[in-house]
């Protein structure tokens, strides 16, 4: 366990490397993921190596962010000014995007489906 | 009163409302309104009222636990790399579905909570709420949002999703199982997601790489959308 943490920690530290250099405005932890995905795709890193505190942190996710919620204790004020901009933009939003997602994947997978359709039958892909 | 400040105490408080708010959903079926990590945060700031311990002394506590978050979506490559196969074959249909609901997502939420009067960090705040909450803090506090506000608000945004989600899917007649499963992991992350994976590991899986690439797309495209709608970052 230890060395999968430390494989991890790796790549997140390979992250902050590169934002640093960079000084791109993008998370380090983001760029610490795509690394590690390429590296597991690419066959550089076993993914038995990384896996188990993979998994850990990925199925605990929801609780690691306990502590930022509990932050609002300090933007409550906040919420009672403006409540309503935060409500209505948040579902009427979350509404849209679950519009324009679903239609243009289902758009995208029709235009490309008639362009090459021997291609993703094969794949057992059509719905 | 010493004793409750302590940050091993408060850690303890933290655990203890997480396990008991979970234990509650499942008692109750699993309904998706008793989010445990909504419960559990907001158990936790009525203890604080309650005890007048001020957020000061409970920050140094939640550090321990906010610390895993970072290393919790490099993590997330890990189930990213599982999926490379998929993405690979339906890589240009996702990649289009996913930049048109990230970019959609983003300027939508704006206009939305500028129609509504909402100030500038409170709009920024808002801007990550469709994605996994360690991204959206990220996010958040590379373009100038409140990260506090933005978890709850992506919690909010996530329950309110799995909710609703897929009535929605159906007013809006999006009506393949793959569309139906990217939608809900793109609008409504983690919490969308475990409502799709109710449906099938099928639903579960395609919501899985909506929510990973949504993520992505959000924190790679979120300066650069809000600089061409003429914000600084």
């Amino acid at each position: 366990m230890i060395f999968q943490l430390a494989v991890i920690f790796l790549f997140l530290a390979l992250g902050e490397f590169v934002v640093w250099l960079t000084g791109v405005p993008v998370p380090s932890s983001i760029i610490g993921m795509v690394l590690l995905a390429a590296s597991l795709s690419s066959g550089i890193l076993d993914i038995r190596r990384v896996d188990k505190a993979a998994d850990f942190l990925v199925k605990n996710l929801g609780f690691f962010f306990v502590p930022a919620g509990v932050g609002l204790i300090n933007c409550l004020g906040l919420l009672s000014e403006q409540w309503m901009p935060i409500v209505f933009a948040s579902v009427l939003s979350t509404f849209v995007v679950i519009a324009a997602t679903g239609w243009s994947h289902q758009a995208a997978r029709r235009f490309f489906s008639h362009r090459n359709s021997s291609k993703s039958s094969r794949h057992g892909l059509s719905d | 009163m010493d004793f409750l400040t302590n940050r091993y105490f408060l850690l303890a408080i933290t655990f203890g409302a997480f396990l008991a708010a979970r234990r509650l959903q499942r008692w109750a079926g699993g309904t998706p309104i008793l989010n445990p990590i909504l419960l559990a945060i907001i158990a936790i700031i009525a203890w604080l009222l309650a005890s007048g311990t001020p957020h000061s002394a409970y920050a140094p506590a939640g550090e321990y636990i906010d610390f895993w978050l970072k290393p919790a979506v490099v993590a997330l490559g890990v189930p990213l790399s599982r999926q490379l196969s998929v993405i690979r074959r339906q890589l240009i249909p996702l990649l289009v579905a996913e930049t048109i609901g990230c970019v959609v997502g983003i300027v939508s939420v704006v206009l939305f909570a500028e129609l509504f009067g909402a100030t500038r960090d409170v709009v920024m705040s808002l801007v990550p709420k469709s994605v996994t909450t360690p991204i959206a803090i990220e996010v958040a506090q590379t373009i100038g949002g409140i990260p506090a506000l933005t978890a709850a608000v992506v919690v909010a945004t996530g329950i309110f999703g799995s909710i609703a989600g897929f009535k929605m899917m159906s007013l809006s007649r999006v009506k393949s199982p793959i569309a139906q499963g990217i939608s809900m992991g793109t609008a409504a992350h983690a919490v969308g997601t475990s409502a799709a994976l109710d449906r099938s590991a099928r639903y579960g899986a395609f919501s899985s790489l909506g929510l990973i690439l949504n993520g992505l797309l959000t924190a790679l495209l979120a300066p650069f959308i809000l600089a061409a709608m003429g914000y600084s970052v």
